[in-house]
């Protein structure tokens, strides 16, 4: 009743191809983000922002980088750790090698070069396939986190191998750093969620998106009606590994503020976003939302009500947060193996119906 | 000949038992996917779970007793029993064999021809799921597992190979349970391949894997076959969960031991039960010798890890579907 | 949706972010789970049974309970972020996560926030350094005193000359392990003999290719910075190579009961290094019998009691309550804040007078702590297994480590992230 399209008429093109047709989609994109970025920041709490919003914004795009390379294209990727680390190498050596240049282009100068690392590691998969190519990508994984480790230059030769953000600031305010406040990383982050989202979802509409999914849906029908494999496969592999060595510069810089590579971008974390990506909806830029914001908040809700309402031991909660997690994803791929976008979507179908179910 | 290359042939002859070891994780995923097209990432955590269930009954633990104590406040910790090995060995089996059924019921019977990233997502749910119940039941602090198997150089080979090198060689090092894996492996292989072979169960277990729907068309029910298969490959989880137990306590990290299987699969085929082995023998001879030659001296050592993977990455770059998988074929 | 999704849960966040003032809060970050759950337990069990008992006898410290919050963080650096974040607005006194990496992160927040962080022999070691890491301490011990802790303890076995003798060092290949490497470099050069490295990739199931190596090199000592499952493999495997257990020493994270007891008695004479006392052989245990364990608040299963690795908890959380008490003295007040903790921390002065009053002689090294100087004189010793009787014996006093190279090494480091991050020396 309240949610429906009647009413609403296009009279262009241009209109009728908008990413949000229906009026009130789009009423409520723009209020939330509004809300977002006009509210959120004097309403929430240290707490929240550190441990639930900023992971969330950045495995975001992390997931949305994958889900271009899986989800659009149809090449499953679990090098996602080793680009990421990637990414915060860079903004780390950037960083400190260029005092003066402004966080924002070291992080988009970060993404450039995990795009063209990720484009080196893409190569294989022009011959490799579905899961060979999948265990092939651990390749890139293992052999990035290993170069890390091993080469000093990468870290500046402290004598642990631990890399730490120094502070940055825009405008005056801290963003990396100690010294940087909540909302003002919170609202970094977002800028950089809102742009590469709107660009993901323009990219995936237009010619280069329309490539990828040929490819995905059948590699070689795809290439007897024209499209260049190569030309497509690589794409998909720069801009994916662009989001995601954004989301690792991020991750570094914004939120953890200091990272060793193994245990921040180790083989845990490519899975990480994997589940993102499929709880989430392959091949939707709203699924990468849902998946990061299922992953990142299901863990910490479940452990504040188990440890900080019911009061059971933490590692009781700890066991019970494993069994409930893997119990939830088997549970949603059963009920609806297209993901949280696709129930999503099911549930904005009946409720065009609302309350008339015929 | 120089001390050397007696060094050299040791290695060699180690990275084929580590290659062994490497197989027998391998072997899981390969039934599964075999029969079932699941990659199932949970085999790790399934030698983890069967070996933690085996060192409970051993031990007479009281499963879920951490959990009883902080609901009811009591204080139960063990039975009070000792299980002998065998006996303990065969009940942790009887778990897998449930496990499977469970498995069966209530998670593959929804998923049937859904598409593989699903499936392998689903089996990622799993695991997740057993890491947490593994823990819940018989807790998170390390084990030690001992069913007998004898650890340690085997001793006679070194004396009987010492005067080979001269001075600085003392024999060539074979780990007595890296032998003994080797010969469960050998009869692990065997006895495989004799049961679906030989066996009305077995050639049932070869037409699903053959063809799904021909297979459903001649009356083979694909349910039996994959309760079947899950516990098979459950029960060589058990064994790989022994061997690795044995060495180094039984506990998460155990569950880790997949990561080590995966260029393994990579390199042999996931369908191939002898690629498996083979697989396995040629990644632990590469990455043993690679070590030996390049990362140790050259490359500041620790190179194992990804070498596997690139190994494999290479063989794959010229045989897409792995040595012995079957070849892939397209149409329009 | 998100942020409607935020809303449904502020509610659970605006209940849990309730400070109770009357407490002294004592967050506890352990981890319970995971890979390095084996040595996390016993830890984590001693830290609290400390607070536990100081609760159940003294009332609390100066007459204030203390509130011990456990946070689990699986040794993840982002957990580990997001129990610091739910913790510290409980007043959280200090943070002593157990995990370098959670360190390293927590470092400028603890900073920034104004609140101690100890890191008792692991963590960054630099930040012994007080002129620039004002709120972070790791008395009385750390890695590189470690280090040098292992090479004295081997210039004892050989009348102080090891000229030409070979030293392998295996670790674990991450930013704990690598910290000893410069360290044992000077000393290589200072003592003339000869540093072999060998890296052991998380999570250390596989050594082959190492054991193999130093079975071939046949060095005279083996050194291990190894946690987690690394720890039982080496020990097996150096049992497997018929390689003399004496001459195998482990860092104090290589010491515990459980990395040693899966190898049963091969493991037999194997060393560890520690930097307190181990077994129940101390007057304060029966007190922990009376308080904790016969009311039943014992924490965890309760079976770790007097392993090595509880013991170290159990030290922490003593350090932890007499920097407190040294924190009311200084300032006449009981209900200390976490600048009034750092204050306490940093005047802090342990002495075997005080240690024999808490029923613990000699249970660790007398030290003080002053402004300059948050690392103590980095004394330790010598523990070695016994397997018959399943126990950890102390074979050595402890003992200095060799300042002179380390001192030199903490400066260098500590200036660098000095210069890195702009910050003044303090102190002066």
């Amino acid at each position: 009743m309240i949610y429906r399209e009647a009413g609403d008429f296009k009279t262009s093109y241009a209109k009728d191809q908008q990413t949000f047709p229906i009026a009130f989609d789009r009423w409520g994109y723009f209020i939330t983000l509004a809300f977002a970025f006009l509210v959120v920041p004097f309403i929430i709490n240290d707490y929240w922002i550190n441990a639930v919003v900023l992971p969330f914004l950045i495995y975001a795009i992390a997931a949305i980088g994958l889900n271009i390379l899986t989800g659009y294209c149809g090449q499953v990727s679990l090098g996602s750790g080793g680009f990421m680390a990637v990414g915060a190498y860079a903004a780390y050596k950037l960083m400190t090698g260029f005092p003066d240049l402004n966080i924002v282009f070291v992080i988009f100068l970060s993404g450039g070069i995990t795009a063209l690392v990720g484009m080196l590691f893409g190569l294989p998969s022009l011959r490799i396939k579905g899961f060979y190519l999948a265990v092939a990508t651990l390749a890139a994984q293992f052999f990035l986190v290993w170069l890390f480790n091993k080469v000093p230059w990468f870290y500046n030769y402290s004598a642990s191998g631990q890399i730490s953000a120094p502070e940055r600031s825009i405008f005056g305010y801290a963003v990396t750093g100690a010294n940087a406040l909540p909302a003002v990383s919170y609202l970094f982050c977002l800028c950089f969620v809102v742009i590469l989202a709107w660009a993901a979802r323009n990219l995936t509409r237009g010619a280069n998106g329309r490539k990828w999914m040929a490819i995905r849906d059948m590699d070689i029908a795809a290439e007897i009606i024209g499209v260049n494999p190569l030309k497509t496969k690589l794409t998909a592999f720069g801009v994916s590994s662009f989001y995601i060595g954004i989301a690792g510069a991020m991750l570094f810089a914004v939120y953890l503020g200091a990272a060793e590579v193994g245990e921040a971008f180790g083989i845990s974390k490519s899975f990480l976003i994997l589940f993102m990506v499929i709880i989430g909806g392959l091949g939707s830029i709203f699924g990468s939302f849902a998946g990061a914001a299922f992953m990142v908040l299901m863990p910490v809700l479940l452990k504040n009500v188990m440890v900080g309402q019911l009061g059971w031991p933490t590692d009781l909660a700890a066991h019970f947060e494993f069994v409930i997690v893997g119990g939830l994803i088997v549970l949603f791929l059963i009920v609806e193996p297209h993901g949280l976008a696709q129930l999503w979507r099911l549930a904005k179908e009946k409720l065009r119906l609302w309350p008339f179910p015929h | 000949m120089s001390a050397n290359f007696y060094f050299g042939v040791e290695v060699f002859l180690n990275g084929l038992m580590a290659g062994v070891m490497y197989s027998l994780v391998a072997l899981g995923f390969v039934l599964i996917f075999k029969a079932s097209g699941i990659f199932n990432y949970a085999q790790g955590v399934m030698a983890l779970f069967a070996a933690l269930t085996l060192v409970g009954f051993q031990n007479g633990q009281i499963p879920f007793a951490h959990l009883i104590n902080a609901i009811f406040g009591t204080d139960l910790h063990h039975f009070g029993w000792h299980m002998p090995a065998f006996l303990a060995i065969l009940c942790a089996l009887g778990v897998m064999i449930l496990f499977a059924f469970i498995v069966e019921r209530y998670i593959l019977k929804h998923l049937v021809n859904q598409e593989p990233i699903i499936l392998f997502m689903a089996t990622i749910g799993l695991a997740y799921f057993m890491e947490g119940l593994g823990d819940l039941m018989w807790g998170s602090d390390i084990k030690k597992l001992d069913v007998g198997i004898p650890q340690g150089g085997n001793i006679w080979l070194e004396e009987k190979t010492a005067f080979l090198g001269g001075e600085d060689f003392y024999g060539f090092y074979l780990d007595n349970l890296d032998i003994w894996a080797t010969v469960l492996a050998a009869i692990l292989v065997t006895s495989l391949v004799l049961f679906s072979q030989y066996t009305k169960t077995g050639r049932a277990l070869r037409a699903v894997a053959d063809d799904h729907q021909a297979a459903l068309s001649v009356g083979i029910s694909l349910r039996t076959i994959w309760v079947i298969v899950w516990s098979i490959a459950g029960f060589v989880a058990l064994v790989a969960g022994i061997m690795w137990g044995s060495k180094s306590g039984v506990q998460f990290s155990l569950s880790l031991i997949a990561l080590k299987a995966l260029p393994v699969l990579m390199l042999g085929g996931f369908t191939s039960i002898p690629g498996a082995i083979i697989g396995g023998l040629i990644i632990g001879v590469g990455e043993k010798m690679f070590e030996f030659l390049i990362g140790a001296p050259f490359l500041g050592g620790a190179t194992e890890n990804w070498f596997a993977y690139m190994l494999a990455l290479l063989f794959l770059v010229f045989r897409p579907q792995g040595l012995f998988g079957e070849k892939i074929i397209e149409r329009v | 949706m998100k942020m409607t999704k935020l809303a449904a849960f502020a509610a659970t966040a605006m209940t849990m972010a309730s400070p109770v003032l009357a407490d002294l809060v004592f967050p506890s970050l352990s981890y319970r789970t995971g890979p390095y759950a084996a040595g996390g337990i016993p830890f984590a069990d001693g830290y609290a049974d400390y607070f536990t008992m100081v609760n159940a006898r003294d009332g609390g410290i100066g007459g204030v309970p203390i509130k011990m919050i456990e946070c689990e963080t699986g040794y993840n650096t982002e957990k580990g972020v997001e129990c610091y974040e739910s913790t510290k607005g409980e007043g959280a006194l200090v943070y002593q996560p157990l995990s370098t990496g959670i360190t390293y992160q927590l470092i400028p927040k603890v900073t920034a926030d104004g609140i101690p962080l100890h890191t008792m022999g692991y963590g960054r070691t630099s930040a012994a350094n007080g002129k620039v890491f004002s709120n972070v301490f790791n008395y009385p011990a750390n890695y590189w005193n470690g280090a040098s802790n292992a090479v004295n303890h081997i210039l004892d076995l050989n009348g102080g000359d090891i000229n030409g003798k070979t030293i392998a060092l295996v670790y674990h290949n991450s930013a704990y392990g690598k910290e000893p490497i410069r360290t044992l470099e000077e000393l290589s050069k200072k003592h003339g003999f000869k540093l072999s490295l060998l890296a052991v990739d998380h999570p250390g199931q596989e050594q082959k290719s190492q054991w193999l190596q130093i079975r071939r090199e046949k060095p005279d000592y083996v050194v291990m910075y190894g946690w987690g499952v690394m720890n039982q493999v080496a020990v097996q495997e150096a049992a497997n190579i018929r390689f003399p257990m004496e001459n195998f020493i482990g860092i104090w994270w290589s010491g515990g009961e459980h990395d040693v007891l899966p190898a049963g008695d091969a493991a037999n004479g194997y060393k560890a290094l520690t930097f307190h006392g181990v077994g129940k052989d101390y007057p304060v245990f029966a007190d922990v019998q009376k308080y904790v364990v016969e009311p039943g608040n014992a924490a965890g299963a309760g079976d770790q009691i007097g392993t090595a690795v509880y013991n170290r908890g159990f030290y922490a959380a003593m350090l932890a309550v007499e920097a407190a008490k040294t924190a009311q003295e200084i300032h006449g007040v009981k209900d200390i804040t976490p600048a009034m903790m750092r204050d306490g921390m940093e005047a802090l002065v342990i002495d075997e007078a005080k240690m024999t009053a808490l029923g613990m002689p000699n249970f660790g090294p007398s030290f003080s702590v002053s402004c300059e100087n948050h690392g103590g004189p980095g004394l330790g010793g010598v523990a070695q297994w016994d397997a018959g009787a399943k126990e950890w014996k102390l074979i050595s006093d402890f003992a200095p480590s060799d300042m002179e190279v380390i001192g030199d090494l903490i400066v260098e480091d500590s200036m660098a992230f000095a210069a890195e991050n702009n910050i003044e020396e303090r102190c002066k």
